[in-house]
């Protein structure tokens, strides 16, 4: 950044600061002087702690972001939204099925969605949130686990929805019940650990153990290597 | 989107593009690696570490910013606690909400045992999230536990604990098997084979993953999977001392309220930590990939009851953290970029390192790049770094893999107008692991009774460098170990009356040596980046303004 870096207006909690370009919501928000304790999370888009609700001096319209991804903008208006508990059903994932009926049970709501499309323009991951609450309500687990794959579960959606539907805690339970049960079984998995059960490795291991280093370096320069696939 | 002068050189890495498809370096012996390790690998500058002056690893050498919070004083006055007054009696006392912390809350419960978890900022905030590339286990036909064993030793320098590297790789295979019967979607083939990626280091296919966002699929689903089955947590509630009984046992924690700085007392029979990495330290200056949290509490608060520390010289720098744009610097580009074959490039197009080398000589090899040979590539913000070819992977793969295999990676870059499927990502090695830790047993037990340990602030597994994949394995194999031995001393052992006596005597230590005034309170608990200026972030002319500012608390 070179030393004459323009500056933006933005504005917190509607106080005026005035910040370098290029900065994100968060570091704009500690440019300011803020010590974050909410609303900080990884700081790389991962864990949806920082989700931010924006709009701009002129133009009304709320939009909705990660500070953490977030760059700032000329008359930005920032709030970062508050914590509020969202519905979520309680289950033992073992003792229920992989079907669109227990999930339709244990979040009857989902008929309530009358398809606004708030949650899909309101995710800051672009996914297609709409969607799959649909496919949640015709059952379809594999296409919601797909369609709900990258959510960093910040609960944008929940927050706006009009209908007070938790998008991503439905997503979660399907792709819960995907990975349990309609996903394919991995064969060579459960023979691994038969294997490894039945002491299959254990004299392998003690001997490299028990190897000197200079023997275990040999080894080492000398093995094998699978070439990527 | 980048600026001309460095589209200039993205036209040279095009036109060798051709050329390097078909090119592969060949991996370094320990002759070349070593020397390229001991000059270039921020671990071997000398002046930036020292050696600890009291506490049970006293002479042995850290970082400098390590070392001031371990020989740091303690935020509380004994005199002043009230140990008469306990919020919380419980059988096992976690304390951090990452994957290792909720992992060991979940068995100890499975034990038998009344749990209490404790974080400092909200359940799953924590490393584990931003792990991308995917966990290790071998459990494939052409592979084994030898070979898994072999790989980690070698990558660690042979330095490692075998006992805990055994341990590793033998409950690998169970690992991945749990975490899909809580419901991990793992990245499978139609007949149910796991898709698997080989890694730096790893000689054969073993990692397995679910896209490139792993660790958040694991940790949502461990965190799901905590409220579901009711184990009580706090949130904000970061432990800032051990408590004691007169039998020099750990039996407990005092909390504080990070909001409204209220103290909580907890009582348990026995204590896992399980607080995570440093990365926050911004050791030698290093923007890092780690969480807001990572401030390395839990190896103070361990070392302060008389916990030994090991292997605590060695940090990871991951090769591979974002150079540009300025807004995601340090952020992590996850090593599958390179598992899935895009190479290493300087300025001028050329490869100078086989890009699945173990990771710091990888780092060596960059920083090697930059500095001495100058031919690193220089942004506006004055960072310097070098290409990672990711265009190269469709052309390896077919079109669309990068989109499939990378949905984090082409996110985040496409926020700043960079295709990374069309357009290679520049990067420099950032801080991204603490290699070493708290000295465990095979149980996740340290050398105090009744305190266990989990992940990353454990130390042991990974000798001085740890792989790709071991470090998401290492928090489940060891949460889970250490969660039941927990589970299982709570229910053996007979406390004695809580103390902080502890705590006085190190602080009679810390004077005696001359240090108390010299040093800061600690645990850090938060990195202060309001004021002034964090050193991570360039140098603005604005700076000035913020001189203005007093610091009222």
């Amino acid at each position: 950044m070179a030393e004459s870096a323009r500056m933006v207006d933005i504005h917190v909690m509607g106080k005026h600061y005035q910040v370098p370009e290029g900065l994100t919501i968060m570091t704009a928000l500690e440019y300011c002087g803020y010590r974050l304790i909410r609303g900080c999370g990884c700081r790389a888009g991962f864990c949806g702690a920082c989700a931010t609700i924006y709009n701009f001096k002129n133009d009304h319209q709320l939009r909705y972001d990660l500070a953490c991804q977030k760059t700032v903008e000329q008359d930005m208006y920032l709030v970062q939204i508050p914590f509020f508990p969202a519905a979520k059903a309680f289950y033992s994932l073992e003792e229920i099925e992989a079907t669109g009926e227990q999930v339709l049970s244990l979040y009857p709501d989902l008929v309530k969605c009358f398809g606004c499309n708030t949650c899909t323009k309101t995710c800051p991951q672009k996914l297609e949130v709409m969607w799959y609450m649909s496919d949640a309500l015709r059952g379809d687990i594999r296409q919601v686990s797909a369609k709900s794959f990258d959510c960093v579960m910040c609960g944008l959606c929940a927050a706006r929805c009009p209908q007070g539907l938790v998008p991503y805690n439905v997503a979660l339970l399907c792709r819960r019940l995907y990975g349990r049960y309609l996903a394919p079984v991995s064969r060579h998995l459960e023979d691994r650990i038969a294997e490894i059960e039945a002491g299959r490795f254990d004299d392998d291991l003690e001997k490299l153990k028990k190897m000197d280093v200079r023997e275990l370096r040999r080894l080492y320069a000398g093995r094998e290597i699978e070439p990527a696939n | 989107m980048y600026p001309a002068h460095m589209e200039e050189s993205i036209r040279k890495v095009e036109a060798t593009r051709e050329r390097r498809l078909k090119e592969s370096l060949l991996r370094l012996g320990d002759e070349q690696k070593t020397p390229l390790l001991q000059r270039y690998h921020p671990d071997y500058v000398a002046g930036k570490m020292r050696q600890l002056a009291l506490g049970p690893n006293k002479g042995d050498y850290t970082p400098d910013e390590v070392a001031d919070l371990l020989e740091g004083n303690s935020c509380l006055d004994p005199d002043k606690i009230d140990l008469g007054r306990v919020d919380y009696d419980v059988d096992v006392l976690v304390i951090g909400g990452g994957g290792a912390g909720a992992t060991a809350a979940l068995l100890a419960q499975e034990n038998g045992a009344k749990v209490l978890l404790t974080t400092k900022l909200r359940l799953g905030d924590c490393n584990t999230v931003g792990a991308q590339a995917g966990t290790q286990a071998a459990d494939r036909p052409n592979d084994s536990l030898a070979i898994h064993y072999l790989d980690t030793m070698g990558g660690g320098h042979f330095a490692n604990v075998p006992e805990l590297v055994e341990a590793l790789v033998k409950d690998a295979p169970m690992v991945i098997k749990w975490l899909g019967t809580l419901g991990v979607n793992w990245d499978k083939m139609a007949d149910g084979t796991m898709h698997e990626l080989s890694g730096g280091g790893a000689s054969r296919l073993r990692l397995h993953s679910a896209r490139d966002y792993t660790g958040l699929e694991e940790m949502r689903v461990l965190r799901d999977e905590i409220r579901n089955r009711k184990i009580d947590y706090l949130e904000f509630s970061p432990a800032v001392e051990l408590l004691m009984d007169d039998k020099g046992q750990v039996c407990g924690a005092v909390l504080v309220n990070l909001e409204t700085n209220e103290l909580t007392m907890v009582r348990a029979k026995s204590v896992v930590m399980a607080t995570g990495g440093m990365g926050r330290l911004h050791i030698q200056g290093f923007p890092t990939t780690n969480h807001y949290g990572a401030t390395a509490d839990g190896l103070v608060l361990a070392y302060r009851v008389g916990a030994q520390l090991i292997f605590m010289d060695t940090m990871q720098y991951h090769p591979t953290g974002a150079a540009y744009p300025m807004q995601i610097l340090g952020q992590l580009v996850t090593e599958k970029v390179r598992s899935l074959g895009a190479q290493l490039v300087n300025v001028d197009g050329e490869q100078f390192i086989m890009p699945l080398e173990p990771r710091d000589v990888v780092a060596a090899a960059i920083i090697r790049e930059c500095q001495e040979r100058q031919k690193g590539v220089k942004t506006p913000a004055g960072q310097v770094g070098v290409w990672l070819d990711s265009p190269m992977i469709d052309m390896l793969r077919g079109e669309g893999t990068v989109a499939r295999e990378l949905p984090a990676m082409v996110r985040q870059f496409g926020r700043f107008n960079i295709d990374i499927a069309r357009e290679p990502m520049l990067i420099y090695p950032t801080l991204h692991y603490q290699n070493g830790g708290i000295k465990i047993n095979t149980e996740g037990a340290t050398t105090v009774p009744g305190l266990f340990a989990a992940g990353e602030c454990e130390g042991g597994v990974h000798g001085s460098n740890r792989l790709i994949g071991n470090s998401t394995l290492d928090i489940f194999v060891f949460g889970r170990r250490a969660g039941r031995a927990a589970a299982n001393w709570s229910k053996e052992v007979k406390s004695g009356s809580l103390t902080l006596e502890h705590v006085r005597c190190w602080q009679k230590d810390l004077e005696r040596a001359g240090l108390s005034k010299l040093r800061p309170v600690s645990p850090l608990l938060l990195p202060d980046y309001a004021r002034p200026i964090p050193d991570y972030l360039p140098d603005y002319s604005a700076q000035a303004l913020t001189a203005h500012r007093i610091k009222l608390t």
